[in-house]
This record gives C-alpha cells, sequence and structure tokens, in this order.
C-alpha cells in the first residue's frame, strides 16, 4: 500500500511464463529483453547499448588517429575521415553519453529512493526502445543512405551540423536525413525518459525521503531530466527545421532565401551547451557517492551541493553564444557569454573543493571506484581550467575550433565522464550481479587506460597552441604538428588496452568473481539495503528515511544522522 | 524530533500522471518557443511577397471556439468531480466540437492562403515560419481532439470509472497548454507581424 | 571606479608578461622551438609568438588566465595530493572505526564561494577590455581594405581600391609599431557555407558566414609569409583549405601591387600559344577568369596573375610545373573530392596548359 500507483494493474503485462520456452533458455532470455518493463533490467540494457556504441565510436576515433599519425597520410581519405568524425561525435554524445546517464539513473533512482519502479515503467521501455533503434538507423546510414557516390554513406557534416553544409545544394542524398531523423528519435526517447526520471523522484519517494535527503545521486539525475526537458526539445526543433528544408523547400536556414546560417548556431547551441552539463551530471552524481563511502565521511556542505548542482543547470541555459565568439557578434554579445560563462566555473569550482574537503578527514579506502573518482577530479580540474581559458573570448578567438578544444572537451568527456563512469560501474557491479569486480584487473586498467588518455589529449593542448584546426583529415608536414600528432595516436594503443582489461574485468568478475553480498562496500544508501541483485520487487519491505544516510542510521543507532542534519 | 512527526503525518505525493503531463508542457513548451523565436527573428526579413499584412485576417471565430473550449472542458471537469455523467459528456462532447471547428477554420486559412495569396513553405521566409508554427500548433490540436475523443467514447460506452479521473485532469491540462499556446501564437503572428 | 581597475590590471598583466609568464612560457611552449622556422616562411604557427597587432593583444588576457589557472591547479592538486598521502590507509585496524562525521562548514564554504568570484570578477574585466579594444578598433584613413570571400575549399581575395583580385595569398604591407601604422582591414564574406579565417600570428578567427559580413583586421610588424587554415568544418576539403598572408616592406608591397595591375604579356613560344588556344578552347574559361580575355568564369580562382603565386590548389601543393600538371591530369589526386573536374587531358594539352599557365605574371 505504500506505493499504490504500481499496483493497478495497468502495469501488469502478461505473464511472461505463458508466452516463450522454459526458464533460462535463449529465447527465453531474449524474450526478457524484449518484453520488460523492470527498472533494473531497462536500466543495464542502457549501459549494455552505451558500452556497446563507445565500442563503435571508439574504432571510428581510432581510424582517425591513425590517418593523423603522419603528414599526408593515405590511410583514410577525405569523405571516410569526414563521415568518421561525424559518427564518432554524434555517437558519443548522442547513443553513449545520454543513454549511459539513463541507464544509471533508471538502475539507481528507484532504488535510492527506495520505490518499486519507475513512474511510467512502460514509458521507460518505450524510451529505451526508441533510442535503441534510432541508434540502429543512425549506423544504417553507412549501408543504406545513397550518398555523393551512389555508395552508402554516413552523414559528413560534423555533429552540430553547421548549416548550410546541410542544405541540399551542400549535402546531396540522403546521409544527412539519416542523422536528422535519428536524432530526432533519440530526442523523443530521451525525453520520455527524463520525464520519466524526473515524475519518479517528485512522485514516488518512500515514506520520509525528502527533497532534503535525496542522495546526491539523485538530485543529479532529478537536474539532468530537467536540463533534458528543457534542452532536447530544441533539437528536435532543429531536426524537424532542417526536415523541412530538405523536404518541402523551407527556408529557415537557406541563405539565398534570406534565411540566417547564425540562427541555427544559435538554436543548435541553445541545445547544445545544457547538452554538456547533461552529460557530465552523471560525473557529478557517481563522484558524490563515490567519496563520501570511500572516505568514510558524509559529503561535506550537503546542501551547498544541491544549490551548486541546481545553479550550474540554471546558468548552463544562459552560455550558449560561447561556442559562437568567432561568428561575429558585437563586442557586448561578446562580453555578455564571458560573463555567464565564467560565472559557470563558480559552482563547479565549488563541488570540486567540497569533494576535497569530504575527503580531508576522512579514512580513504583505495578501492577501484575511488581510484577512478581520484582520477576524475585531477582529469577534471584540468578540463575545468581549460574551460576557464576557452570561455575568455580573446583566448577563444585564437583556440576555438581548434586542436585545443578538441583536448578540451575530451578531458571533460573522458577524463571527466569517462573516468566516473567506470567508477560507478566498479561501484555498483556487485550491487547489479551479486559479485566483487577483480581488483588487480581494475588496476591494470586504470594504469593503461589514464597513460593512454593523457598522451592522447595532452598533446592537443599543444596542437591547438600551434594552430592546427580541428576536423582536418590530413596536414602538411613541418608545421611543428607531426610529433605531437604521433604521440597522441600511440596513447590511442594504450588506451585500447585499458579498454580491453575493463571488458575483460567485466566477463571473468561475472564468472570468477567473489561473492559480494547485500552491501560490501558499507555502504549508506537505500540500494544498499536489498539483496544483490536486487529482487524485481526491490525492497521486500518498503524502507522508511530519517536522514539522508539510512543505513548509517541502520548502523549506528547510538549516533544516527538525523540528530545533526 | 521534527524527523519524527513528520513520517507520523500521512506521506502525501503528488498524482504521477498530473506531474507528467506538466512535465510534457515544459517540454513542449521549450518546442514552442524555438519556432517562436523564429518566427520574430525573420519576421519583416521576406525578401519576396506575400507578406502578412498583406494575407492574414485576424482568425476571430477560430480564436473564440478555441478558447470557450477552455471553458467547456472546465465544466465537464466539474460535472465529473460532481458525478454528474451526462454533464460531463455534454460539456466534454462541446469542447470536442469547439476543437474540431477550430481545425476546419485553420483549414479553409490555410486553403485560402496556398490557393488564393500563392502563399507556400517554400514561398519566401514568412511562409517557412508561418506554417511552421500554426502547423506545430494545429498538429497539437489534432493531438487533443484524438486524446478527447478517447475519453468521450470511452464516457458514452460507460467505461469510465472513479480511477480514469487523472486522466481526465491530465488531458485537461493539455488542453488549456493547447489554449496558452494560442493566445502566444494569436499575438505574435497575428497582431505583431501585421504591423510590422 | 573602472579605469582605475583597468589601470591596474594593465600594470599586472604587463609585469607578469615581464617576469613569471615568459618562464612559465618557456617551458610550456616547447612546442614552438621545435622546428626551424626556414626562409621567411613561418611554418609554424604559433599563438605565443604573434608577428601582428591584433594577435599579440589577444596573448595579453591569454597569459593572464594561463597564469590565474595554472596558480589555481598547482594549489588545487596540491591539496588534492595532500589529503590523499595524509587520510591515506594506515593499517588493516583502519577499517574497525569510522572517522569524525562533519557534514559541512559554512564559513569554509563562503571562501570557496568567494575567492572563485573574485577571480571571475578580474578576468571578465580583462577580457571585456581586449574584446571592445580588438573588435571595436578604429579603421585609421590610410588602411588597406581587401575583401575575402570563402569557397569551398579556397578563398577569392579583392583589394577593391587597387582593383586586384587574386586568391589563397593575401599580401599587405609590414606596419611600424611607432611610425606609420597601415593595417589592413579584411571584409569577410562566403559564397556558399560557412568557413573561418585563422592565421594565428596574425589575428584570430573570424567567421566566413553567407549572408551576412564580418570584419577582422591584422597589423603586422615583421615581413614574411605566415601560413593559416579555414578554421570552420566546411565540407570535403576544408583540410586543404589552406591560406597564406605574405608581409612585404612598404615598397615591395607597392611592386607587388603594379605587378598585379599591369596587363598580362601575349604568351611566347609555339608551346605556351597552343596551350592559351587548348585553355580557351576547352572549359576552362566557364570557371576561371583571366583579365582581359574572354574567360570571365567565377566558380573557380581568378587566374590572371596565376603565375606569381607561391602555391596551388589553396595551398595543397607547392607552384612548380610539376604539380601544376599533376594537378590538372587530375586534381583529385591532389585534393580528392575538389570541384576542379578531371578534363582528361592528352599529354600535349597538359604541356601546353602548364606553359600557358606559366606565363600569367
Amino acid at each position: 500500500m505504500e506505493n499504490d500507483i504500481l499496483i493497478e494493474d495497468d502495469y501488469r503485462l502478461p505473464d511472461p511464463v505463458r508466452l516463450g520456452d522454459e526458464p533460462g533458455s535463449f529465447t527465453r532470455i531474449i524474450q526478457k529483453i524484449v518484453f520488460t518493463v523492470d527498472h533494473k533490467i531497462l536500466g543495464l540494457m542502457y549501459i549494455g547499448s552505451a558500452l556497446f556504441f563507445f565500442v563503435i565510436a571508439g574504432l571510428l576515433a581510432s581510424l582517425m588517429r591513425i590517418q593523423l599519425m603522419y603528414p599526408n597520410n593515405t590511410f583514410l581519405g577525405p569523405n571516410a575521415f569526414n563521415t568518421s568524425f561525424t559518427m564518432h561525435g554524434t555517437t558519443m554524445v548522442f547513443l553513449v553519453g545520454m543513454p549511459m546517464a539513463f541507464g544509471f539513473a533508471n538502475y539507481l533512482v528507484p532504488l535510492m529512493i527506495g520505490a518499486r519502479d519507475m513512474a511510467f515503467p512502460r514509458l521507460n521501455a518505450f524510451g529505451f526502445w526508441v533510442f535503441f533503434f534510432g541508434g540502429c538507423l543512425l549506423f544504417f546510414s553507412y549501408l543504406g543512405a545513397p550518398g555523393l557516390y551512389a555508395a552508402g554513406s554516413a552523414p559528413d557534416v560534423g555533429w552540430f551540423a553547421y548549416s548550410p553544409l546541410t542544405a541540399r545544394a551542400f549535402s546531396r542524398g540522403h546521409s544527412t536525413d539519416y542523422w536528422t531523423l535519428s536524432l530526432l528519435l533519440g530526442g523523443v526517447g530521451s525525453v520520455a525518459t527524463a520525464l520519466n526520471v524526473l515524475v519518479t523522484v517528485i512522485c514516488c519517494r518512500c515514506k520520509g525521503m525528502t527533497l532534503g535527503r535525496l542522495p546526491i545521486f539523485v538530485w543529479s539525475m532529478l537536474v539532468l531530466s530537467f536540463l533534458v526537458i528543457l534542452a532536447l526539445p530544441c533539437l528536435s526543433a532543429c531536426q524537424i527545421m532542417i526536415t523541412l528544408d530538405r523536404y518541402l523547400g523551407a527556408k529557415f536556414f537557406d541563405t539565398q532565401a534570406g534565411g540566417s546560417a547564425v540562427l541555427w548556431q544559435h538554436f543548435f547551441w541553445i541545445f547544445g551547451h545544457p547538452e554538456v552539463y547533461i552529460l557530465i551530471m552523471p560525473a557529478f552524481a557517481i563522484t558524490s557517492e563515490v567519496i563520501p563511502v570511500f572516505s568514510r565521511k558524509p559529503i561535506f556542505g550537503y546542501p551547498i551541493m544541491v544549490a551548486a548542482l541546481v545553479s550550474i543547470s540554471f546558468i548552463s541555459l544562459g552560455v550558449w553564444a560561447h561556442h559562437m565568439f568567432c561568428v561575429g557578434m558585437t563586442s557586448l554579445e561578446n562580453a555578455f557569454f564571458v560573463t555567464s560563462t565564467l560565472l559557470v566555473s563558480i559552482p563547479t569550482g565549488i563541488k570540486i573543493f567540497n569533494w576535497i574537503a569530504t575527503m580531508y578527514g576522512g579514512r580513504l579506502r583505495f578501492e577501484l571506484p575511488l581510484i577512478f573518482a581520484v582520477g576524475f577530479l585531477f582529469q577534471f580540474l584540468i578540463a575545468g581550467l581549460t574551460g576557464v581559458m576557452l570561455a575568455v573570448a580573446p583566448f577563444d578567438w585564437q583556440l576555438s575550433d581548434s586542436y585545443f578544444v578538441v583536448a578540451h572537451f575530451h578531458y571533460v568527456l573522458i577524463g571527466g565522464l569517462l573516468f566516473t563512469i567506470f567508477s560507478g560501474i566498479y561501484y555498483w557491479y556487485p550491487k547489479a550481479f551479486g559479485r566483487m569486480p577483480n581488483f588487480k584487473l581494475g588496476l591494470w586498467h586504470f594504469v593503461f587506460f589514464t597513460i593512454g588518455f593523457h598522451m592522447t589529449f595532452l598533446p592537443q593542448h599543444f596542437l591547438g597552441f600551434l594552430g592546427m584546426p580541428r576536423r582536418i583529415y590530413t596536414y602538411q608536414a613541418d608545421r611543428g604538428w607531426d610529433e605531437w600528432n604521433f604521440v597522441s595516436t600511440i596513447g590511442v594503443l594504450f588506451q585500447a588496452v585499458g579498454i580491453l582489461f575493463f571488458v575483460y574485468n567485466l566477463i571473468y568478475s561475472y564468472i570468477r568473481g567473489e561473492s559480494a553480498g547485500e552491501d560490501p562496500w558499507d555502504a549508506w544508501t537505500l540500494e544498499w539495503a536489498t539483496t544483490s541483485p536486487p529482487p524485481d520487487y526491490n525492497f521486500a519491505e518498503m524502507p522508511v528515511v530519517k536522514s539522508r544516510r539510512p543505513l548509517w542510521d541502520a548502523k549506528h543507532p547510538d549516533d544516527p544522522d538525523w540528530k545533526y542534519e | 524530533m521534527s524527523a519524527n512527526t513528520e513520517i507520523d503525518n500521512v506521506w502525501k505525493l503528488p498524482s504521477h500522471r498530473k506531474v507528467g503531463m506538466v512535465t510534457l508542457i515544459l517540454a513542449e513548451s521549450a518546442l514552442f518557443t524555438i519556432f517562436v523565436v523564429a518566427y520574430l527573428f525573420y519576421m519583416g526579413k521576406s525578401l519576396n511577397p506575400p507578406f502578412p499584412r498583406e494575407v492574414l485576417e485576424f482568425p476571430l471565430l477560430g480564436s473564440i471556439a478555441l478558447f470557450s473550449s477552455s471553458a467547456t472542458i472546465f465544466l465537464a471537469e466539474k460535472a465529473l468531480h460532481k458525478g454528474n455523467r451526462a454533464g460531463f459528456l455534454f460539456w466534454w462532447g462541446f469542447t470536442l466540437v469547439l476543437g474540431v471547428y477550430f481545425l476546419y477554420f485553420t483549414g479553409t486559412e490555410w486553403v485560402k492562403l496556398i490557393y488564393v495569396d500563392g502563399l507556400t513553405i517554400a514561398t519566401n521566409t514568412f511562409g517557412t515560419t508561418f506554417y511552421s508554427l500554426v502547423g506545430l500548433h494545429a498538429f497539437h490540436v489534432v493531438v487533443g481532439v484524438m486524446l478527447l475523443l478517447g475519453i468521450f467514447i470511452a464516457g458514452i460506452r460507460n467505461r469510465l470509472k472513479a480511477s480514469h479521473t487523472e486522466h481526465v485532469e491530465a488531458i485537461s491540462y493539455y488542453w488549456h497548454f493547447v489554449d496558452c499556446i494560442w493566445i502566444v501564437v494569436l499575438s505574435v503572428v497575428y497582431i505583431i507581424s501585421v504591423r510590422v | 571606479m573602472f579605469p582605475v581597475v583597468f589601470y591596474w590590471l594593465g600594470k599586472i598583466s604587463g609585469a607578469l608578461n615581464r617576469c613569471i609568464v615568459s618562464a612559465f612560457l618557456a617551458g610550456l611552449g616547447m612546442c614552438s622551438a621545435q622546428a626551424a622556422e626556414s626562409g621567411d616562411v613561418h611554418l609554424v604557427a604559433d599563438i605565443f609568438r604573434p608577428l601582428s597587432r591584433p594577435a599579440e593583444m589577444l596573448l595579453e588576457p591569454t597569459q593572464l588566465v594561463l597564469l590565474v589557472t595554472l596558480g589555481i591547479f598547482l594549489v588545487v592538486v596540491g591539496v588534492l595530493v595532500f589529503v590523499l598521502i595524509q587520510f591515506r590507509p594506515r593499517g588493516p585496524e583502519d577499517h574497525l572505526t569510522e572517522p569524525p562525521q562533519i557534514y559541512g562548514s559554512n564559513n569554509i564554504e563562503m571562501a570557496w564561494t568567494v575567492i572563485p568570484c573574485l577571480v571571475v570578477f578580474v578576468l571578465v574585466l580583462v577580457s571585456a577590455r581586449s574584446i571592445v579594444e580588438i573588435q571595436d578598433a578604429p579603421v585609421p584613413e590610410n588602411a588597406i581594405h581587401i575583401r575575402l570571400v570563402g569557397h569551398q575549399w579556397w578563398w577569392e581575395i579583392h583589394y577593391p581600391e587597387l582593383g586586384i583580385t587574386t586568391a589563397n595569398e593575401i599580401h599587405i604591407p609590414v606596419s611600424t609599431r611607432n611610425g606609420v601604422q597601415t593595417p589592413t582591414h579584411i571584409q569577410l564574406e562566403s559564397a556558399d557555407v560557412i568557413h573561418s579565417f585563422w592565421v594565428p600570428q596574425m589575428a584570430g578567427k573570424t567567421d566566413l558566414v553567407p549572408n551576412r559580413i564580418n570584419k577582422t583586421w591584422m597589423e603586422p610588424f615583421q615581413v614574411g609569409t605566415f601560413l593559416g587554415n579555414c578554421a570552420e568544418y566546411c565540407g570535403t576539403q576544408h583540410a586543404n583549405m589552406l591560406l597564406r598572408v605574405i608581409v612585404h616592406e612598404p615598397k615591395e608591397f607597392q611592386k607587388w601591387v603594379e605587378s598585379q595591375k599591369r596587363p598580362t604579356a601575349e604568351p611566347e613560344g609555339a608551346l605556351a600559344i597552343q596551350g592559351k588556344k587548348d585553355f580557351f578552347d576547352l572549359s576552362c574559361i566557364n570557371c576561371h577568369t583571366v583579365d582581359g580575355t574572354l574567360a570571365k568564369g567565377v566558380f573557380g580562382p581568378d587566374l590572371t596573375k596565376f603565375a606569381t603565386r607561391q602555391t596551388l590548389g589553396a595551398g595543397v601543393a607547392p607552384r612548380t610545373p610539376a604539380d601544376i600538371r599533376a594537378w590538372l591530369a587530375n586534381p583529385d589526386s591532389l585534393k580528392p573530392g575538389c570541384y576542379m573536374p578531371d578534363m582528361k587531358l592528352t599529354p600535349q594539352q597538359l604541356d601546353g596548359l602548364v606553359a600557358y599557365l606559366e606565363t600569367l605574371k
């Protein structure tokens, strides 16, 4: 009776046993995947397909790095290179970053707020499948889109597809349509899932789980969903406009008929910059859970951490034109966007300081999640500081659209986001599969991946200083770029070895890992109060919460948290 | 202490359908904002005629129909809360008719614009932004009419239960939203841009 | 109040430039030292070695922000490392007890909210000043004016006052720091998609946007050839949309202007005459202009003074007879996907055309 929403018979599907084969068989597994509306299975499906797309997009990146290893290299031609960076960017943003966030949100939000499922379980399944088939549609362009040379041709307009490059005149064939339609689908799926997360957090909390007691993970996902709700429809509007331009001859971005090419950039980045914060939110979420548990202290300054999250998301809605300092805005507009962009650094700085303050005075336990979280702190600091540099428009006039920018956002998205994704996967692996991840394999993963990451992306800062623009498929010798590009490519090798250790660890630990039990890390949030893996209904008895760390209260009845909050 | 008293109180959270609809409305507002901004941005910038002031007529009857449908759906909801099934069906059906009339009105307007004035989506930036904005709104009215129709049919077949009150309320939220958007579209397209 | 702040900021950043920054950049800018610069062609376009006014003005806030962020980086990493070492696990019994539970501290959090606010305030003022100075710089009367039009994938260059049209290589006079200043102001346009003008040692980026006019300027202090690229992805051959700026002494620049305005002499020698005939018989003139002749095409670069240029195909190859021949024989071999068609020329036609093009000076 705690949660009458979930007891309504709307949400009961036909019993799967009647539909399929005996339990455990291949058809039963497929059937479970296709029919499930369980937030935990959908969450794992999100993370699994994000990892799958991550490997594909990573391979595309490796091809590009091989091409750029030497000057005047001919490994990839211009068309292959241009489609590769378009597909790499699009895939990493829309088919890896966001689904990864939704995967974690799906799996953990109901568990952390003591709910039995999401508010709309079937909408949840809908969101996943729309995203997944949208992704497949994007990659089908390699086979199905007759391009310029009548061969299969993936989109080659770059992930932000500046008009009028997407107009019929400059993008013949159908590859751009595949890009447009798959992102439109992805947008629908993302809004559906974000809506679901938001409603779940507002309407499905267990008794006593006030907004002031939500784990910061849940707060981050709430803010993320809010940003998705506000930003993704802008992207959908953009895609509708391109489609109207391309198929009905509309004039939105037709510069020959008075249309504006700059309008596209405004519309795209008003989605695109909140999108950057959407992508980094899971990093904030996971770090804010991992660091307290492995420092054995509560998060330092919970209210200000939440306030920082909320203010980051609000400011991020007003910074979009810092992607457009070179487009010829007036000096006043430029100065405005410098100011708003620099303002974001204040709450972001507070978050970094508070994470360090959480570790200060604690008893650090150097388990895999904390090791990756520390890597995150270091790299995200660099990424944040290069972000401050780029926010200063005069600096940006030199370095926007150069390799410095490439290095900056890879420090954000790999050094920042991906490291915390690894941290989160190692942290909740025992919860999802009931087995501990292997420490040694994880350490090798960390060592190789960190070395490879810095080797690949640190030199790209210098390439930017030396005037190398991004998105060039070849370059001439003796411009000072040869050595740094070579080092950068070698780094990819180390990253690939790291990823192999990671994948092997996931499989090895699933089979051979030690049994984890309910609460292997001695943690404090509600997901550790149930079995590993949790049962279909999550909690046998609905929990009642009195503080931000319900399990601390249970473990230390003499000194519970709610006395101090 | 305070924690204890709170749990002793009834732990009541808002209805997930209503919050879901409000969230959806938020997302739709973002979508409309972009199209409204596009319309405002290109206002007065068309390179070739027809221009808004030459061809647009104030949609008086359509607007009256749409605005009064907000009142009728409110009356329908009120009747439902009182358990007055006949009253509910009457007002709900009336809303449906008003919605359909609005669509008919928009249809005749478009026929006139296309065949008499020669304005299509590909004519100029005015045509592009006009048809996309008004069309997006009309599309939302179509969706709303379909939702109204679904509830109406269920009502006629006597399938509505007490548990459907929330569905009805969520749909009425949506309908009011479509109405509010029309206020924006009306002022931007039919009042401001015909004066530029 | 603001002028005082600006004054002090100017003083501070000037002092920083002189001492610490140069040492820091020497370490950071190792990259710039590695490639020797050959002749007067500045192959390495290092943003820390600006040789022109706006690029130099950009360097000042750049150095300030680098220094500030370096300071923040060192402090935060220092604290992080200290925390990691100080609070590391110190033995197996460590797990048995929990450390004191600290929930936060308003004073400390206030401190690290206020300090970043001050840093942001300073950076905003410095950038605002620099933006206004560079972007709204006055145009002196003796400035050279250029109209630069971006095409997929080459640059069309007009000197409206001098009546010169050329492509891919901008010639400008050097300016003296304290004497006669002759900046060059450029009007940027695009014929198709968005491109971006970037010659790092001369000036920062400004986009060339269709249906819009942008502006930039440069005022070099050193003669030489400076390299740049299109910096906004513009389609298949974005990588080979190269640009060079050739800075002359004022007298040399006058000579160049005269050479460009001089009528082109008729070709001599059977080969070149045959080449000219082919040039007009084949469809070359549909896309290319040679001033004073029937060739008035505008889709490709103006070839009137082709033989005075350093490169061909927007910098994809040096302008040597062998490269011209390879380019004419199959443009795709040098620049795959470019819009110059393969005309299926015979070896004789190639010889003739190369000879003819070499006379266009």
